[in-house]
């Protein structure tokens, strides 16, 4: 349980494991890993190299798990994520959420990940053929966290 | 007031800087101001922290906004949005 930030690689069966262990409650698990890409863009990319805000980074990272437990009911959140260079079929991120149930698990796991994406001071940079680049924030991404704000008002 | 300024990404590569303390003149009290006064260095630092372009900033190792007030000793963090994940 609780946010790393690692220039290591980590075993996913391993953290699920560990995540698990003990607690007869867990009915539900749910993990998404996130994964290095060797085309973005229509380009090639060889290596990637990852920064981040070291200090703020684990706040930001904890916020979002604490969050995250206030939403859902959920027993354990975990966020490694890998920092420093990384190559295509490399792993990035792993989030993993515990539940009673399913649904809880699911959701709670989207929504830790959609925050991530906006909200962790993480910056990728590509390199390629046509030289580095900063990888673009997405659209997409923030739509996708604005979405959880929307959850929340209806819920209100 | 002095305060640490931090730069990450895009921006820390195009000033050839991840940090530096600076002494600010009484006027600058927020981001926003802080912002204006960078970009007259002129250069990279007016091109990059552009209204044009999206620049975010923390203050403290928090999201902070444009009118978010600054402080002697804060740790004020400028860089691009965010592509983690």
């Amino acid at each position: 349980m609780g946010v790393r930030v690692q220039s290591e690689d980590f075993d996913v069966g391993a953290e699920m494991a560990a995540l698990r262990r003990g607690n007869p409650n867990i009915g539900a698990i749910a993990s998404f890993v996130g994964l290095v890409r060797d085309m973005n863009e229509g380009a090639d990319v060889s290596t990637m190299s990852l920064e981040h805000y070291p200090g703020m980074t684990e706040k930001a990272l904890e916020e979002i798990v604490e969050e995250a437990k206030r939403r859902w009911n959920v027993y354990e959140v975990l966020v490694i994520h890998r920092v420093g260079e990384l190559r295509p079929l490399d792993q990035i991120v792993l989030v993993a959420t515990t539940s009673a149930h399913r649904g809880e698990a699911f959701a709670s796991c989207e929504f830790v990940m959609d925050y991530l994406k906006t909200k962790a001071p993480f910056w990728k940079r590509e390199e390629t053929p046509q030289g580095a680049r900063w990888v673009d924030a997405r659209e997409s991404d923030d739509h996708a966290a604005e979405r959880w704000q929307e959850v929340e008002q209806h819920g209100e | 007031m002095t305060v640490t300024v931090l730069y990450f990404a895009r921006l820390r590569e195009a000033f050839g800087l991840s940090t530096e303390q600076i002494e600010l003149p009484q006027a600058i009290h927020d981001i926003s101001s802080l912002t204006r006064w960078l970009r007259e260095r002129g250069g990279v630092w007016d091109a990059e922290l552009a209204e044009t372009r999206t620049v975010r900033a923390a203050v403290n190792q928090v999201m902070a906004a444009g009118d978010t007030v600054i402080k002697n000793g804060d740790e004020i963090a400028f860089f691009p949005p965010v592509t983690g994940g």
